[in-house]
């Protein structure tokens, strides 16, 4: 029982990570249809800043937690959304109008040169960074008991909040309604008078910043990581946006909520060599019975 | 008086193929001017030329004295050219208001609430609607939205791309009725129909368009009574 609610715990801010990263695919996929490659290796960069930013700060001599936390978000987050500006910029507007086979190729490039220059500039070696916040609750159950780190808890509340505010956002703004409008329809928008380029970058610029938010909470929950740490975990959120319908917001939040905790839950109770495994097949099952994802539309060709 | 927008000699290519041959029109402030041509005469096209979609490959496009043919869309759009195209192309999976939010784009919230009121009162139906998605409404419910939403961005030049297209009389009718009560309050109009009969009773001036070329034209009255526009348009009678 201990360990089903230990692994619930760690699933859920798993989950949260992914889905913060899946962002990021569905957003740009919802857009302009196509697979963003090098949406994990901007989460990579944001884990290198994370490292930076905290290193900055307390060399000015910054120590409370709070302060160093707040400064380290602001400035990866920005950092990471000009990342994202730039990598639209460069990659990607100029091959707008050629075939979709193109700017994948594009995103693939694109994503080995982030690699390429973090290892050339950062070294090769992991990187580590120190524990800012320790300590953890715990609670009895039954014969074992339950523990919760205050920086899971903390992942946990930030991720939420990111989630939130991002969804009111979508919904209740201009920025938003012209982001769902392009979305829906590019052409209309822009006899609309929407500058549908512009749009197109902030949807770069958000989805770069929603991943800089699961690199700073990742980075400084897990203390360790190397110019390689956004493949595996891109994999994974492109995994969750697929799981709940690519192109879909709540999709996204939802598929990768789902996998953090069915990836958890097996690690935990089955076997965690495996879990890998058990995630990949569960996205073969879903997209068996349901294509389009858990919260996709099915695609209707247009003529 | 010079023209609110003018095309001078717009040829437009799709590939090897040409969609518009010299294509010589204006349209004056205030006035109500339709052009009608049949299935595949370039009639969308000439429309969405004005936005630069596709680009003309030779001629001008000129509105209110500047060139506009190699303008950005959302440009053009700000600058009070508003279009109800072809196929309504309502947004699927807003609400009827935020539908008509977007066309606020151009001119901002300003006078937003008070529109919204208007379109309303335009559109009585669209009221009962508003917070329902768009998808779900019938064709002719998804035009008048497609029209109010152009309404609202204020323009001082109104598009319209077949608003009859696929629709019941009784509603085609109902949406002419409510074009003469728009055109009364001085908006100009460019109308392109198939719906000859119609368009023609409604506008001022009308152009024929056949394969590309402007073949015909006259005042509506005109056009009406010719025998070329009765036998090609209104089944000969």
């Amino acid at each position: 029982m201990d360990i089903v609610l230990q692994q619930l715990v760690n699933g859920l801010t798993l989950g949260s990570v992914y889905g913060l990263i899946a962002i990021g695919y569905t957003m740009v996929y919802g857009i302009i249809g196509m697979i963003n490659f090098a949406h994990g290796d901007v989460y990579m960069v944001s884990s290198y800043l994370t490292a930076i930013a905290i290193a900055l700060l307390t060399f000015f001599g910054f120590e409370s937690f709070p302060i160093i936390i707040f400064g380290t978000l602001i400035f990866t987050i920005i950092v990471t959304g000009a990342y994202g500006w730039v990598i639209e910029r460069v990659a990607y507007r100029p091959l707008r109008n050629s075939s979709r086979l193109s700017i994948l190729i594009s995103a693939i490039g694109m994503s080995l040169i982030l690699q390429n220059y973090v290892q050339i500039s950062q070294g090769a070696r992991q990187q580590g960074i120190p524990t800012l916040l320790s300590g953890a609750i715990r609670f009895e159950v039954g014969d074992g008991f339950v523990q919760i780190t205050y920086m899971k808890l903390f992942i946990l509340f930030a991720a939420f909040l990111g989630m939130g505010i991002l969804t009111y956002i979508i919904q209740k703004t201009k920025l938003g309604r012209m982001c769902r409008a392009t979305q829906q329809d590019r052409k209309m928008a822009s006899i609309l008078g929407i500058n549908t380029d512009r749009i197109i970058s902030s949807v770069f610029v958000i989805g770069a910043a929603m991943a800089a938010l699961a690199g700073v909470l990742v980075t400084l929950d897990y203390g360790a990581f190397d110019f390689y740490v956004g493949f595996i975990i891109g994999i994974k959120a492109f995994t969750a946006a697929v799981l709940g319908g690519i192109g879909s917001l709540p999709g996204a939040m939802l598929g990768g909520l789902i996998l953090g905790l069915s990836e958890a839950l097996f690690a935990g109770l089955i076997s965690s060599d495996y879990k890998d495994v058990f995630s990949f097949s569960l996205l073969v099952v879903i997209l068996i019975f349901r294509p389009s994802g858990l919260l996709g539309k099915p695609e209707v060709e247009k003529v | 008086m010079s023209a609110l927008l003018q095309f001078k000699d717009v040829d437009v290519h799709y590939g090897p193929i040409q969609a518009l041959k010299k294509v010589n029109l204006e349209v004056n402030q205030g006035e109500i001017v339709t052009m009608i041509g049949s299935n595949g005469a370039g009639k969308s096209t000439l429309l969405m030329s004005i936005f630069g979609q596709p680009r003309i490959s030779s001629g001008e496009i000129i509105y209110q004295g500047e060139d506009i043919s190699k303008k950005s869309a959302h440009y053009v759009a700000s600058n009070g050219l508003a279009q109800s195209p072809e196929g309504r192309r309502i947004f699927p999976g807003m609400s009827v208001e935020e539908n008509l939010l977007m066309g606020t784009i151009p001119i901002g919230m300003a006078h937003c609430d008070e529109d919204m009121q208007h379109m309303f009162e335009l559109f009585p139906r669209l009221k009962e609607r508003r917070n329902q998605r768009a998808s779900t409404m019938s064709g002719g419910e998804q035009q008048m939205l497609a029209i109010a939403r152009a309404l609202m961005s204020r323009p001082k030049l109104l598009l319209l791309d077949e608003p009859s297209l696929g629709l019941a009389p009784i509603i085609v009718k109902q949406i002419f009725q409510i074009l003469a009560d728009v055109a009364s309050t001085g908006m100009t109009i460019f109308l392109v129909e198939q719906n000859a009969n119609h368009a023609l009773k409604l506008a001022d001036r009308g152009y024929v368009l056949v394969n590309g070329e402007i073949r015909l034209t006259g005042s509506g009255d005109e056009l009406l009574v010719n025998p070329e526009v009765r036998e090609a348009y209104l089944g000969g009678h």
